[in-house]
């Protein structure tokens, strides 16, 4: 069913109980043309391009635990493309194209909210390197303004904007078609869409294996018993380097746990997203009225899903410096999310060396922005066996050619990034 | 919060302490080729379970150990001075 005004005036006459299920939940087929590992929002995305974009539609989702339930259901929803080096900026603009019209393209409301997101800048040096990168941005036609001091104290009251701030702030780069998406409905969205064209979305089914015959993938093992494919595509940031180990790889990857947490809800008081590097800290405001807030890793390898308190205390530390009011707030709750941090702080959307055998992941703190691109992309690679122009310099073998992509500039320390 | 065991001074307060990596690595020797030393940059086991690495007491005594710790449930299951063998031997 096409979701309208209609459909819901319909289905509110009925008192919305016979609203249609969004997706089917079929039993695995014996086989497929091409299967993607991981039901979040890049398995997803994949399995509906592949369907869409290249007429694969014989594809099934296999998903561990329920869609969206890992790092599509943990981030803050951020969505720009604010980078400086090129592969990075054609990259996540291209992303930030396919969410400025998700909600059309999918017919679910992803809440694409263009609200801007404002990097502060609290030294010459700073200022230095946010000049160059919103330079480096528009001459590849992204948006980037700089803001004065005074301009942002006049848009965001809440923030202490005082020369005598422990981090006085000079300007900042705004990135006005940045903001925020709704992660749930990303899953979803993609979820119902992809189903709507033929894609078979399995839950509670686990790979546990990855079966390879004369150098090529045969299927995989799976919890609900062995599937056949030519075709496999890990889309499973934070556990690449699990399901890449089942076909013999080792990836430059560290898995870190990355916390976030939301005050208790209140009133509007931010409408944009404030981040500020040298504070090592973000936040926005939900439309549920919810600050949502983040930082720095737990620096840590952790597949644990949570973290510990003193990454939680750096962020609220970094939240008071930055906006003094926000003290009377008491947190709601706070989680942590597994993430792939490469070697060079860029993701890998590549073929892997097993022949059908591809990847999006390594996506360190970045992965929800990117997720339109990432499965467009990733379904191009699979479809075609090679790489679109635009994930071109994502390969695994950048690390051994020496071709990184370090927007940081920090080597090969995956917590660096 | 996690407690961690420096072999000289005991269990403190982690935010005494920096996170060093992979303790199972080995430098390759200079004249190594480049696959070898691609792989000691690079590449990690990056293992879900038991895992052995390098921690620094840098708000402390100021010097390296090893560690076994479980990624997935952050248990710290042995500790151990560099030249020494953690228990049970590697993971």
């Amino acid at each position: 069913m096409r979701y309208s005004i209609f459909s819901l005036a319909r289905n509110a006459a009925t008192h919305h109980e016979n609203w249609p299920l969004a997706w089917r939940s079929p039993e695995p087929k014996p086989a497929y043309d091409a299967i993607v590992v991981g039901g979040g929002g890049h398995g997803l995305a994949t399995a509906y391009y592949l369907a869409k974009e290249h007429g694969i539609s014989n594809v099934a989702v296999l998903e561990k635990g329920w869609l969206g339930g890992g790092n599509t259901g943990r981030n803050t929803t951020i969505v720009r493309s604010n980078y400086h080096l090129d592969p990075n900026e054609h990259f996540y603009e291209f992303s930030l194209k396919l969410w400025e019209s998700l909600s059309q393209e999918l017919n679910f409301n992803v809440m694409y909210s263009a609200r801007g997101v404002l990097n502060l800048v609290h030294s010459p040096v700073d200022m230095d390197a946010a000049l160059r990168r919103g330079n480096a941005m528009r001459l590849n036609g992204i948006d980037a303004e700089f803001l004065s001091r005074d301009e942002i104290a006049a848009w965001i009251p809440a923030l202490d904007t005082s020369p005598s701030a422990r981090f006085p702030i000079l300007g900042g780069l705004l990135q006005p078609r940045g903001g925020t998406v709704r992660h749930d409905a990303v899953a979803w969205g993609y979820a119902r869409a992809a189903d709507a064209r033929g894609v078979d979305i399995i839950q509670n089914c686990e790979v546990t294996g990855i079966r390879i015959e004369n150098g090529a993938i045969a299927g995989v093992d799976t919890t609900r018993g062995s599937i056949a494919t030519r075709k496999l595509g890990i889309a499973v940031a934070g556990n690449s380097s699990r399901l890449a180990a089942m076909a013999g790889i080792r990836l430059p990857i560290e898995s870190h746990v990355l916390q976030a947490m939301v005050s208790e809800p209140i009133k509007p008081v931010l409408d944009t997203v404030v981040s500020s590097g040298a504070v090592h800290f973000y936040i926005s405001q939900s439309d549920k009225g919810e600050l949502v807030m983040g930082g720095d890793l737990d620096f840590y390898n952790s597949y644990a899903q949570r973290g510990n308190l003193p990454a939680l205390e750096h962020v609220v530390a970094g939240c008071l410096a930055l906006f003094p009011s926000f003290g009377r707030l008491r947190q709601l709750r706070s989680w942590g999310g597994i993430m792939d941090m490469t070697m060079d702080g860029s993701p890998i959307i590549a073929k892997l060396p097993v022949g059908g055998l591809t990847m999006t992941g390594g996506w360190c703190y970045g992965g929800f922005k990117a997720t339109p691109a990432s499965g467009w992309l990733h379904a191009y690679t699979m479809a075609r066996g090679e790489p679109h122009p635009l994930n071109a310099a994502f390969t695994l073998e950048r690390f051994a050619e020496g071709r990184m992509i370090d927007e940081k500039g920090a080597g090969p320390k995956p917590g660096a990034h | 919060m996690l407690l961690i065991p420096c072999p000289w001074c005991g269990a403190r307060n982690q935010i005494e302490f920096t996170y060093g990596g992979d303790a199972t690595l080995k430098r390759p020797p200079p004249d190594a080729p480049q696959e070898a030393w691609y792989e000691f940059v690079y590449l990690r086991d990056n293992p879900c379970g038991p895992h052995d690495e390098l921690w620094l007491h840098s708000a402390g005594c100021r010097r390296w150990f090893k560690v076994r710790r479980d990624t997935r449930t952050h248990d710290i299951l042995a500790s151990a001075r560099p030249d020494q063998a953690l228990p049970g031997g590697p993971t």
